[in-house]
């Protein structure tokens, strides 16, 4: 038995495979040795052309190339400079970064130094959140291991190079994920991002040139030295060479991290991998990206995964959550799940993210309520747009994704909800209504005895009844019931 | 600092880097048994502590010599944790998933002691490292 069915792991190296509280186990599997080859064997420009070369991309989502931010940081004039790392990992459903840090966390601190190495920068920061104590208390360890060994701090391996990192954690704002809000953090403002330009490369904390990467971009670092550039290019596509992580989640059998090669069909890495769908049912669509994603139907799922792709798709790749919805997930309600969240993690500093997404979550939550009308889509998209087009940074304008891609893909669902007020998987409790079946009761009283709102009448042995006008959808009846005599619709 | 292997000593070259490497390549191909516990955050939350304790006490209770149990971060199969995988040496590792604390002391005492590979609970028996 096979435990990979076409995965390759690049970034995932040494996760469930060494002791992450063992620097050792790490040099073992070769560790450092990327950084020494980097620091005796390679100029900063040369170690700019591999990663250039190599077709990296951002793993955080954008999807950057990597090597032309390096450049862009080394190019910038200045002798403070800083290697920022961004762990504010705060899509729900995501954790492939937790994962890194958690199992592997000295091939992000390699890869940092590497980077300083490169830029000319001496200072590294990781922008961790609080909500990850063990991958907080990993790197602690992993720091304080790596200086005594003199693989951290001053004169690194003798090299005269000196390259120091420190943490600090993040409050889990969601908007701090966004580098510039991110750094407005560190420097103890508000998490507040700002327009760009000047980019990050040319004044980014504290105004000096900063470069920053994802945790998986930079666990890929370490390979590429070491292995080469054409090495890294075998893998994946021409314009998204590599391998991506993505925390699969939701209706799929095998809940887990997989790395696979870009490039490789949806389908393959939720049916295969994944080993399909949850109790027999059927695919409906993935979500990709979080908050930020959207929704891709099944008629889509042989879709090659690359950054260009999904975002034709009107999705985007993210830093690589992808939940896998089954035929009992109701869209406008996943729409409306993710739109809540951006809404409250909006920062409020520009208007149309601020109370844009608040407006279209009011439509949204009207829609799943049965107040609804064919109106209210044209709405949706409308607004949708201008909120995507016109908000400050990245939250604002990926945060109408998921209903955009709803409302395109899933038009038939929101027509329901809109038109017969009913919500065809049964998911919008408003639009519900629960009866009990008189030729199935029993009358054994279960269901009127644990009914919260005591609104089931009824004698024993004879049928009971549901007060639709006091009923408050709480499921509890259809769950008690022994004889399933209650249903929905 | 036990577990860098030469103290407190700062390597001054990739010379001292590659020794330091040798060293631990060379502990790693010694005759030990090795019993790895997924503690990544997945692995904690469905109980691998107990399992870890669990693994100890049987191997103390057995008299067992020779066997390290070493945590190990997620390895991407979240679903099966909490996860054991059994490095004895010369043999193919195997990785047990949904391991419990009656499920531990079987490890112990079939396969460590009789060698007997506890197929209902395999998860992979290959593993492959790029």
């Amino acid at each position: 038995m096979s435990d990979n069915y076409g995965q390759v792991r690049i970034a995932l190296r040494n996760c469930g495979v060494i002791d992450p509280e063992k620097i050792g186990d790490y040099i073992a599997q070769g560790g450092y040795d990327a950084l020494a080859k980097a620091i005796f064997e390679m100029t900063p420009a040369e170690i700019i052309d591999t990663v250039k070369k190599s077709g990296l991309r951002g793993r955080g989502g954008a999807g950057f190339p990597t090597g032309l931010k390096w450049e862009l940081s080394g190019k910038s004039e200045g002798d403070e400079k800083y290697v920022m790392c961004n762990a504010d990992e705060g899509d729900p459903g995501a954790f492939m970064d937790r994962s890194i840090l958690e199992g592997d966390p000295h091939s992000v601190l390699e890869a940092m130094v590497i980077c300083g190495r490169a830029i000319g920068a001496r200072q590294g920061i990781i922008y961790i959140r609080a909500e990850y104590p063990l991958a907080v208390k990993r790197l602690q360890k992993a720091i304080g291991e790596a200086e005594e060994l003199g693989l951290l701090g001053d004169d690194i391996l003798g090299s005269g190079f000196d390259f120091g990192i420190r943490l600090y954690l993040g409050a889990g704002a969601f908007v701090c994920g966004e580098e510039t809000s991110l750094m407005n953090s560190v420097q103890g403002g508000r998490g507040e991002p700002r327009i760009k330009p000047p980019f990050p490369a040319q004044a980014g904390l504290w105004k000096k040139p900063t470069n920053i990467n994802n945790v998986e971009t930079y666990a890929n670092v370490c390979r590429i030295i070491l292995n080469g550039w054409e090495w890294f290019r075998q893998f994946g596509t021409e314009k998204s060479p590599g391998t991506k992580v993505f925390a699969l989640a939701g209706k799929v059998n095998n809940v887990g991290l997989v790395e696979v090669p870009m490039g490789m069909p949806l389908r393959h890495i939720i049916e295969v991998i994944g080993g399909g769908i949850q109790n027999g049912r059927k695919l409906k669509a993935v979500q990709t990206g979080g908050p930020s994603g959207g929704c891709i139907p099944e008629e889509h799922m042989d879709t090659p995964v690359d950054y260009e792709s999904l975002v034709a798709l009107g999705s985007i790749m993210g830093s690589g959550g992808m939940i896998v919805l089954d035929e009992d997930d109701c869209m406008v309600n996943i729409a409306q799940f993710y739109l809540k969240f951006t809404a409250e993690e909006s920062c409020g500093k520009c208007t149309p993210c601020r109370i844009g997404n608040r407006r279209l979550l009011e439509i949204l939550e009207k829609i799943t309520t049965g107040g609804g009308a064919e109106k209210d889509m044209i709405d949706l998209d409308e607004l949708g747009n201008i909120v995507r087009d016109c908000s400050l940074c990245g939250l604002g304008q990926s945060s109408p994704n998921p209903v955009l891609s709803t409302l395109k893909y899933f038009r038939d669902e929101y027509l329901v909800h809109v038109n017969d007020k009913r919500c065809p998987s049964k998911r919008c409790t408003a639009l519900l209504r629960y009866f009990i079946m008189p030729e199935k009761c029993i009358g054994c009283t279960v269901c009127a005895r644990n009914c919260p709102v005591s609104c089931i009448s009824g004698e024993r042995k004879k049928t009971h009844v549901i007060d639709q006008a006091r009923c408050i959808k709480c499921n509890t009846c259809y769950e008690k019931c022994p004889v399933n005599a209650i249903t929905k619709e | 600092m036990e577990n860098a292997g030469n103290g407190n000593k700062k390597l001054r070259s990739w010379d001292d880097l590659k020794k330091l490497r040798a060293g631990e390549m060379a502990k790693n191909g010694e005759k030990r048994t090795v019993l790895l516990v997924g503690m990544a955050t997945c692995g904690v939350a469905a109980g691998a502590r107990d399992v870890s304790e669990a693994l100890a006490a049987e191997i103390k209770k057995q008299g067992l010599k020779n066997i390290d149990i070493t945590a190990t971060g997620c390895y991407g199969f979240c679903y099966a944790e909490p996860m054991v995988e059994v490095r004895v040496p010369g043999k193919n590792a195997v990785r047990y998933g949904h391991v419990d604390k009656d499920l531990a002391g079987e490890i112990v005492r079939r396969h460590l002691m009789r060698g007997e590979v506890l197929d209902k609970y395999v998860l992979t028996q290959e593993v492959t490292r790029p």
